[in-house]
């Protein structure tokens, strides 16, 4: 007899050995592992084959411009919040040949790039990435474009989520009702307690990906664990932000002081732009080799905080720090909403934490609510 | 004739970002540094599936230079052949602008939104222009000719530096003759210059308006545009009548790159043809 497998929506316990087992069962289902893993001092994503090359037993220390790794006193798998990297460093690739073109007889030959993309399963992606990830799906595939590059990656995708049960100083999740507890939206999902895995079946695909494991149903008692666990992260987040009639206050301050004084401090050095797991400008390269028979069209991560990003002929329009944070900011919190219906930020407090001035967008907004103009 | 609502082909469809090849039919020295592009599709089915309303743009590409942003400013009603025309100003228009007939031109497009012309019948026309800003108005122009008893008075307010820098020259008296009322300014005369001198929001001295009946549809340079409003709204024009072309830096036109934004707006998408009531919160805001 077929083993069972739990149903789309239950909860069940498994030792956490066996998540190897179901990054196992992926691996042979033809899904490429991805995940958190240590490097030079921080929790990057990177290529995963064994569970041991999780963090384990590391958990992270964030504050504005600040970011350090220490050790947990229990060999914990989770116990860390969102590192600089984001999942779109998979979803939009940094830089992405787009296409060539060669010269021949007098006609021109368009070719699509051949970008390998692998089926990606996505592992510990947290409720406010699950978010970022919704909102970028809205930039790339709801509009009356589709941009082809996204959806080839995005829409094979496999998610094992993890709820967070700590919070980073510089989280912000529950002001911007991102999380800290994925509700849905991913195949598996995983609450670490001390001794075992909580996962909740997401999805047929995620039921699939446990099966040859000892799992059982989770009782009243390991629900309620992992609930509080969940909750406790939400409590005992530091940082909060307004977010009343945002685009409004930050639309009828746009000549506000603040912005000025923040363009003292910020050295428009795009690092918020880079780990935001939302921001998602580009440009475009062109290349050709020295006949001019041959071009390709490269797509490279941009950035508002870049000079030339404004630039049209005879000078460039945010030519000032000041005009190119307000910019950053408005387009955030309030000009997303216009154009995508949901805010730009989730809250992971990546900006805050790789800003090297530890510029905070909480306070900044803040600072002009205390001070509106209107 | 009704104009068509712009369709893509299936290809663009699947690949927006993908260029279409297009040969140069014909190149029409207008000034110095701008010259009038025609183009056709090389793909037949492309040439006879493309449509085109008056204030939308195509990308124009050239294979290891780059891609621009460039105004459809040839008549709607005939949309096998598509008009740009393209003043050098920095690395890819001067690469265009050293083309030849028969070379070959990457295209997509069209994009953005249009004048609102369906709105604008039986009304009257305040068409104000400034240097290369009468290309997206030419396509208003033509469609107005073509079907002149749909409007009332269609009056041209055109402006440019001097008078070599005028386009269009030659046509310019056929518009009269159709019955656009055109009114010409430049910034500094030569000897031969008969005409006005001063900007194009002077030119409103010259016209009268009726405020309720009159549509304003604009585009230039900010600064220019930014009077062009003051003016009208000076006659009592409603904001909801007044509609301007915006420019901004532009590497996708789909709406993916973000470098086009103003405000809430893409200026791909939701532009380049604005509703000034729409966007005066943010027009004119230093550096926005
Ligand atoms: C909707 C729209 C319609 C336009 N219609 C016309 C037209 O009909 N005729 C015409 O001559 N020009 C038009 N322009 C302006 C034209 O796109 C720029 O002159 C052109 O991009 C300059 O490119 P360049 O490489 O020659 O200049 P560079 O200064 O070398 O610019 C480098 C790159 O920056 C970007 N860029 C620079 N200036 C602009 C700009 N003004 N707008 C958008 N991107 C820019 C382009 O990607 C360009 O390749 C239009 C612009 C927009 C946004
Ligand atoms: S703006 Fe900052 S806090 Fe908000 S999603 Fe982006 S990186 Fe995270
Ligand atoms: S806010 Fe901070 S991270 Fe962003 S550009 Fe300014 S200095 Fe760099």
């Amino acid at each position: 007899m077929k083993p069972s497998l739990p149903r789309v929506a239950a909860s069940v316990v498994v030792s956490k050995a066996s998540l190897q087992k179901v990054f196992d069962n992926m691996r042979v289902s033809g899904f490429s592992l991805v995940g958190p893993t240590v490097r030079e001092g921080a929790i990057v994503l990177d290529e995963l084959t064994q569970m041991s090359e999780l963090p384990v037993g590391w958990s992270d220390l964030q504050a504005p411009g600040g970011y350090r790794l220490e050790r947990t006193r229990e060999p914990q798998y989770f116990a860390y919040s969102c590192g600089p990297q984001s999942w779109k460093k998979y979803l939009l690739p940094a830089r992405l040949k787009l296409f060539s073109v060669e010269k021949e007889n007098g006609n021109w030959r368009v070719q699509p790039a051949q970008n390998l993309v692998p089926r990606y399963a996505f592992i510990g992606v947290r409720a406010c990435e699950l978010s970022a990830i919704a909102i970028q799906d809205r930039v790339f595939m709801t509009g009356e474009f589709r941009d082809p590059h996204y959806a080839r990656r995005r829409e094979p995708i496999f998610i094992l989520a993890v709820q967070c049960t700590q919070s980073a100083s510089t989280c912000f999740c529950v002001s911007m009702k991102t999380g800290p507890r994925a509700a849905g939206g991913f195949d598996l999902a995983l609450t670490e307690l001390p001794d075992t895995f909580v996962v909740e079946v997401g999805s047929e695909a995620g039921s699939e990906m446990l099966r040859d494991t000892a799992w059982a149903p989770a009782t009243a008692f390991d629900l309620g664990r992992a609930t509080q666990a969940c909750q406790r992260a939400g409590r005992e987040m530091q940082r909060q932000m307004r977010t009343d009639d945002l685009p409004g206050l930050l639309y009828n301050n746009l000549e506000h002081p603040r912005w000025d004084e923040v363009a003292t401090r910020c050295l428009s050095c795009a690092n918020c732009t880079q780990v935001c797991p939302t921001c998602f400008c580009v440009n475009v390269e062109d290349h050709s080799n020295l006949k001019a028979t041959a071009a390709e069209r490269t797509r490279v991560w941009d950035s508002c905080f870049a000079l030339d990003f404004s630039h049209v002929h005879g000078g460039n329009i945010r030519p000032t720090i000041r005009s190119r944070y307000r910019q950053w900011l408005t387009h955030k919190l309030a000009s997303w909403i216009d154009q995508f219906g949901v805010s730009g930020c989730v809250g992971c407090g990546r900006c805050i934490t790789w800003c090297p001035v530890g510029i905070d967008l909480t306070e900044e907004v803040q600072a002009i609510r205390d001070k509106a103009i209107k | 004739m009704s104009i068509a609502i712009p369709t893509l082909d299936r290809r663009s469809m699947l690949d927006p970002m993908l260029p279409h090849a297009a040969v140069i039919q014909g190149i029409n020295p207008e000034a110095n540094g701008i010259s009038t592009f025609s183009l056709e599709f090389v793909d037949p089915a492309e040439a006879a599936a493309y449509r085109f309303s008056p204030g939308q743009f195509n990308m124009l590409y050239l294979p290891g230079f780059g891609e621009v942003a460039i105004s459809l400013s040839s008549d709607p009603g005939e949309p096998q052949v598509l008009g740009h025309t393209i003043r050098c100003a920095g690395s890819v228009t001067r690469a265009l602008g050293r083309l030849r007939v028969g070379d070959l031109v990457g295209v997509r497009g069209p994009y953005g939104s249009a004048w609102p012309l369906e709105r604008a019948q039986g009304k009257n026309l305040v068409l104000a222009a400034g240097g290369i800003g009468v290309a997206p108005l030419r396509p208003v122009i033509l469609s107005v000719l073509r079907q002149r008893d749909q409007y009332g008075r269609v009056l041209l307010l055109y402006g440019a530096r001097m008078p070599a820098d005028l386009l269009y020259h030659e046509e310019i008296g056929r518009w009269r003759q159709g019955g656009i009322e055109v009114h010409i300014t430049v910034d500094l005369a030569d000897e031969n210059w008969k005409g006005q001198v001063g900007v194009v929001p002077q030119l409103f001295y010259r016209i009268r308006v009726d405020p309720k009946q009159t549509l304003v549809m604009t585009c230039g340079p900010e600064i220019m545009m930014r009077f062009v409003i003051y003016e009208a709204l000076a006659r009592r024009i409603p904001k909801e009548s007044i509609f301007i072309s915006m420019e901004r830096n532009m590497k996708c036109a789909v709406g993916f790159c973000g470098h086009c934004q103003f405000g809430p707006t893409f200026i791909c998408k939701q532009g380049p043809v604005l509703n000034f009531a729409v966007i005066e919160p943010f027009f004119g805001k230093e550096d926005f």
